[in-house]
């Protein structure tokens, strides 16, 4: 076969696999149909979407790269204490603008520490994070006259959205809000993992060794997909921040970090959907466990993790994956 | 000043006799514990019942504490943790997250939350004068007895036929299969003896470190830290890095409270990236 119609065969097939299938349609459509019709239930559809956007960072850096990190939510509580700070000192008043920034901070961050996730092995991995977190947090809790310490980030007054929509006490813009957010960067993700970035993400969590050598410059990428995830995790904290009028040292702690690892696996790492079906799934049981056993619900939740290790991730993808191609067919 | 140096020494040798287990077992079969916790927790509790409820010596209860942790450790491995090894370290993080989970939710059930108090015998109490500085008694009796027991285990790793077994196995597991050496048993007895140690420091370290539910997430990043600055191919790593842990906290408390533990992650995260494979490793193949 020639060169240029090989490139073009390639070309064909990652069109095909870019284009949008009906289920994704469906699942999309299922979403903006809650704004009209759970409208009683928007305060938790907030929770969940933001979870949903946290975890789909999360799967960039792990399902995508093969990163494994325990303090994801150092991220997560940077955007949301910038996004705190941002508005509750008037520098930048409008929220989706405040959105971006708060993300551009966390990026930062992400940038400057994907340095530190490159060396090393899991262990390493998983200790450098989780370092990083609670450096963070004792940062937050230390510097108490600028973050509220353990008190939390009090006082702070949301602007209207776009500068007409006001946060309601019901939530519902705060959904709106969230979910065309969720939507906005989800679809972003959706371009960057089936570009050829994002193949050369998953040759390197295949073999890193391999990659490098049929050329893909590996350090170069994780830095680049770490401060990207870095990226979506500090806009999901921000939103949490932005809808809740709160921040607490709570958005570094260990058990964001766990929780959030807890979602991806019942959703499934390595694709962008595992994050969002995670955190419905999660959020649901959390709410149901929470008000049966309110205080070891973490309980079940430990179980469960146990359960999903002991009968194996990759035989209930199989399970999943065999289900998926039935309705497909 | 040789004060906080004393009482770094005697925090840091508890650090080690906790987290020594640890180390054993990330370097044996590659398995991330971060549960390893729960054992040390367990071993408290099992000190607070025996001793405030049952009346049991404080000194006879540590050696039932070593026992009951030993066991729980050996039931764990048989049942749960067998299924684990060789599965990516994803797994086994997941999986013992769970089980950390598990634990403090069961404790916090059984127990209450609230922070448990052992009583110290009258004769452990207050301080004692040696060459002119005032001495814990207790702190003694934590040094005393790490000390012997790291004696014991360096003697029984570099001396004894087991020990041997162990470090052929650290050092090249299949080689060592091939030798006719059973790995997993020798995995099965090494994770028992890590569990009880960790049972026994948790029992030992009730005083100092306090005890409550969530221990084993507060101290799982100072288990974390001891291993991985201290390298998983000796004990010795592991020893030097406690020691070093314990005195700089301690220190690190007395100088700048302000600062608290925020000098101990950004010194772990430093080394991390100076030398990711710890301080004292030795350059390995693999």
């Amino acid at each position: 076969m020639a060169a240029s119609s090989l490139s073009t065969e390639v070309a064909r097939r990652f069109r095909g696999r870019a284009r949008w299938t009906p289920l994704e349609i469906a699942f999309w459509l299922v979403a903006a149909a809650s704004i009209y019709f759970l409208p009683t239930r928007h305060l938790i559809l907030t929770e969940i979407a933001i979870l949903a956007l946290f975890a789909l960072s999360l799967d960039l850096i792990l399902g995508y790269a093969g990163i494994i990190s325990l303090g994801h939510a150092a991220f997560f509580g940077f955007g949301g204490y910038a996004a705190g700070l941002l508005a509750k000192h008037a520098l930048v008043t409008e929220p989706a603008l405040a959105l971006v920034v708060a993300g551009v901070a966390a990026a930062l961050l992400g940038f400057v520490t994907s340095f530190l996730v490159l060396r090393g092995s899991d262990l390493t991995r998983l200790m450098v994070t989780l370092g990083v977190a609670l450096v963070l947090r004792e940062i937050a809790n230390r510097y108490s006259d600028l973050t509220g310490g353990a008190d939390g980030l009090q006082g702070i007054a949301m602007a209207p959205l776009l500068g007409t929509f006001r946060f309601d006490m019901f939530g519902h813009t705060a959904y709106v809000y969230s979910l065309v957010v969720l939507f906005v960067l989800f679809v972003i993700a959706r371009r960057i993992v089936r570009s050829p970035f994002g193949l050369s993400l998953r040759s390197i969590k295949g073999n890193s060794l391999r990659a490098s050598a049929i050329g893909i410059p590996v350090d170069r990428r994780l830095i680049a997909i770490y401060t990207v995830a870095a990226f979506y995790a500090g806009v999901a904290g921000a939103l949490l921040t932005q809808t809740t009028a709160f921040a607490s040292l709570d958005v570094f702690s260990f058990e964001r970090s766990a929780d959030l690892l807890l979602v991806l696996i019942i959703g499934g790492t390595g694709y962008l959907y595992g994050g969002m079906i995670g955190a419905v799934v999660f959020k649901l049981m959390q709410d149901y466990l929470a008000h049966v056993t309110p205080q070891y619900w973490q309980f079940w939740l430990g179980l469960m993790l146990v359960i999903i290790v002991l009968i194996r991730r990759e035989r209930i993808a199989r399970f999943f994956g065999a289900a998926r191609r039935l309705i497909g067919q | 000043m040789l004060t906080i140096l004393f009482d770094g020494v005697a925090y840091g040798m508890l650090l080690f006799v906790l987290a020594c287990g640890l180390s054993v077992t990330l370097g044996l079969m590659n398995l991330i514990n971060l549960a390893h916790g729960a054992f040390a927790m367990a071993g408290g509790y099992v000190t607070v019942v025996l001793v405030n409820r049952m009346g049991v010596p404080f000194l006879a209860a540590l050696p039932l504490a070593f026992l009951v942790a030993a066991a729980l450790g050996v039931l764990l491995e048989r049942t749960l943790y067998v299924h684990v090894y060789g599965q990516s370290h994803l797994d086994q993080v997941l999986f013992t997250i769970g089980l950390v989970f598990m634990s403090v939710a069961a404790v916090d059930y059984v127990m209450g939350s609230s922070q448990q108090f052992v009583q110290i015998p009258q004769m452990l109490q207050g301080q004692v004068d040696v060459f002119g500085i005032g001495v814990g008694k207790y702190r003694l009796l934590i040094i005393v007895v790490c000390g012997l027991l790291t004696l014991a285990l360096q003697l029984a790793l570099m001396r004894t036929r087991f020990g041997s077994r162990l470090r052929a196995a650290v050092d090249d597991q299949r080689v060592a299969r091939g030798l006719g050496i059973n790995v997993n048993l020798v995995f099965a007895i090494t994770f028992a003896v890590g569990s009880g140690l960790a049972g026994l420091g948790g029992a030992l370290g009730a005083e100092i470190l306090g005890l409550d539910p969530i221990f084993p997430l507060k101290y799982m990043i100072y288990f974390l830290i001891v291993v991985t600055v201290g390298g998983t191919s000796s004990i010795t790593g592991p020893f030097l890095a406690s020691i070093l842990l314990g005195i700089g906290d301690v220190a690190g408390k007395y100088y700048a409270p302000k600062l608290g533990p925020f000098v101990i992650y950004t010194i772990m995260i430093a080394v991390l990236i100076w030398r990711p494979q710890g301080l004292f490793a030795r350059p390995t193949a693999r």
